[in-house]
């Protein structure tokens, strides 16, 4: 981290990046990079199949999971979250596989059973809401250097992931038959995809929010679509995207005071109507 | 070359023996047969139509063979020789792609996603890039190479998706419906196209077709498919057949 405090100081011009004071901000700056960059990939694949509606359910078990962690006692019900959502999002794969509903149907179905597990759990027996507050609205201001080194290994972790996956994510995006007809098992490409964003939409829960969360898993990618022909260009994007908007929302809540998962998000999304007015100008 | 391996094959054998067989295939979805005891054997080199009315199961069999979804029966590839070589390379091009046309996605990604492992969004080795080439050369598209999918036409797109069946050549193509919502030009390249691919590589097609006149023009043998095989033979003599009547009722005559 000591190096990290050096680049800082160096790079960034603002009062609070000077020498040994205000660390939570400079840990909150490296933070925001980490998750911008696992979220701009993410998102591009969560766009291209389309499973905007996928991710914002999976925030919500994420959430019952956090209060279950809580009721069972656990310290870090973080990781009791972890385990919840992955459940919670192979339980929609597998329903949706083995029956003829459409996806939405399903989704909204377990998305809404979760929130209101969620609420259900937490408010059994009197208890006051409030606590989970911070679930809602994210604080990656309180972010630890232990946390840092684990977003650092989620990040090192993604990107083995997506030079595995991603051709295979690719082919199914376009066409499901296409995939099987070249040997690809969707059905286990699937799992693996959800699964690795059940886990980073928990994980990063309780920085960013669960209220914001999705919709630095849509924009990003959303906006580098429309002005990006093909997967290079796309990433490339997407991920600067993400990353100005992350670093941008940042500094600017900082400075005028407000929730950064928020702020961030509203950057985003003047990227997406500045790139859709671009739209139509690439073939 | 693997290219020329039925053709070697035929050379050396009896081509009668290099084959594709469908067996016994059969699927249930819930407590609806779709299909049941399908029964189809195809030469090699030979275009078999499926033909049936809309729910006759011509996509649920295509999707069988695939390996999409559950079924009974089994489908085997014979080389000349006879001996049993398993489960045949399936080359295969969808109906119209359900696609989304917003979609980032270049000619040369869609190639590169399925016929390699290296990550396609890191950059493209030369030796990929001459490969795609190549291959969209068979079919007379190199020139889309970077075209992003949502901006091909209908006609392009098939095209596309026929070099990319073709890539590498299998030994069953499956054509289902490959050119509806294409325009006739387009229609009449896709053909052509398939046509010499077929002679040059001596694979065996399946082809989903409602388009009477493209059947009796490119078909060597037409499958009246209803749930199950109804008829089997020669494209002239199919539509004489009672079955063909009625199945498909007034049509019959016009068609």
């Amino acid at each position: 981290m000591e190096i990290w405090y050096k680049v800082v100081e160096l790079v960034i011009p603002f009062d609070w990046a000077k020498a040994d004071h205000m660390f939570f901000m400079k840990n909150a700056l490296l933070a925001i990079i980490l998750v911008s960059f696992i979220f701009g990939i993410l998102s591009t694949m969560i766009v291209n199949n389309r499973m905007a509606f996928f991710s914002d359910a999976l925030g919500h078990g994420a959430f019952t999971g956090v209060v279950i962690g809580g009721i069972l006692g656990f310290v870090r019900p973080i990781w009791s979250a972890v385990v919840f959502s992955i459940i919670f999002s192979l339980g929609i794969t597998l329903v949706k596989n083995k029956s003829k509903i459409s996806r939405d149907t399903i989704i909204g179905v377990f998305s809404s059973v979760a929130i209101a597990l969620g609420i259900f759990l937490s408010t059994l027996g009197g208890r006051s809401f409030t606590k989970l507050n911070a679930f809602l609205v994210g604080d990656i201001l309180s972010i630890k250097p232990s946390e840092i080194g684990l977003l650092f290994l989620v990040l090192i972790a993604m990107i083995v992931l997506w030079s595995l996956l991603f051709n295979k994510l690719l082919v199914v995006s376009v066409n499901q038959s296409l995939a099987s007809s070249r040997g690809l098992n969707t059905f286990w490409i699937e799992v693996i995809f959800t699964t690795a964003i059940a886990v980073i939409v928990t994980i990063s829960m309780s920085w960013i929010g669960l209220l914001v969360i999705n919709s630095l898993l849509i924009l990003p990618a959303a906006a580098a679509r429309n002005i990006t022909s093909n997967v290079r260009q796309y990433h490339v994007v997407t991920i600067l995207i993400s990353m100005v908007s992350g670093v941008g929302g940042l500094i600017l809540s900082y400075y005028i005071e407000t929730a950064t998962g928020a702020t961030i998000v509203l950057i985003l999304s003047i990227f997406f109507f500045i790139t859709f007015a671009l739209r139509g100008k690439t073939c | 070359m693997i290219e020329n391996k039925h053709k070697e094959n035929c050379e050396k054998n009896c081509c009668g023996l290099c084959c594709t067989k469908i067996e016994n295939i059969g699927v249930i979805y819930g407590r609806n047969t779709i299909l049941r005891d399908v029964n189809i054997h195809i030469h090699c080199g030979e275009l078999t139509a499926l033909i049936g009315p809309n729910g006759a199961g011509k996509s649920t069999l295509l999707k069988a063979l695939l390996g999409e979804i559950k079924h009974t029966g089994e489908l085997k590839f014979l080389d000349a020789k006879g001996i049993h070589t398993g489960h045949p390379t399936i080359g295969y091009v969808p109906q119209s792609l359900n696609f989304d046309a917003g979609s980032p996605t270049s000619v040369l990604d869609l190639f590169m996603a399925c016929r390699s492992s290296f990550p396609a969004w890191l950059y493209t080795p030369k030796k990929i890039l001459k490969d795609v080439e190549e291959s969209l050369e068979r079919v007379k598209v190199a020139h889309l190479i970077k075209r992003r999918l949502g901006a091909l036409s209908g006609g392009e797109m098939q095209r596309v998706l026929l070099a990319l069946a073709l890539d590498p050549v299998p030994d069953l193509l499956l054509l289902d419906e490959p050119v509806s919502g294409v325009d006739q030009n387009g229609m009449e390249l896709f053909y052509k196209t398939v046509s010499d691919i077929r002679e040059a590589y001596d694979l065996s097609i399946i082809l989903v077709s409602h388009d009477f006149d493209i059947i009796s023009r490119y078909a060597d043998r037409v499958v009246l498919l209803n749930g199950t095989v109804l008829y089997s033979g020669s494209p002239s003599e199919v539509y004489k057949d009672e079955s063909f009547s009625k199945t498909f009722g007034m049509r019959a005559g016009g068609a």
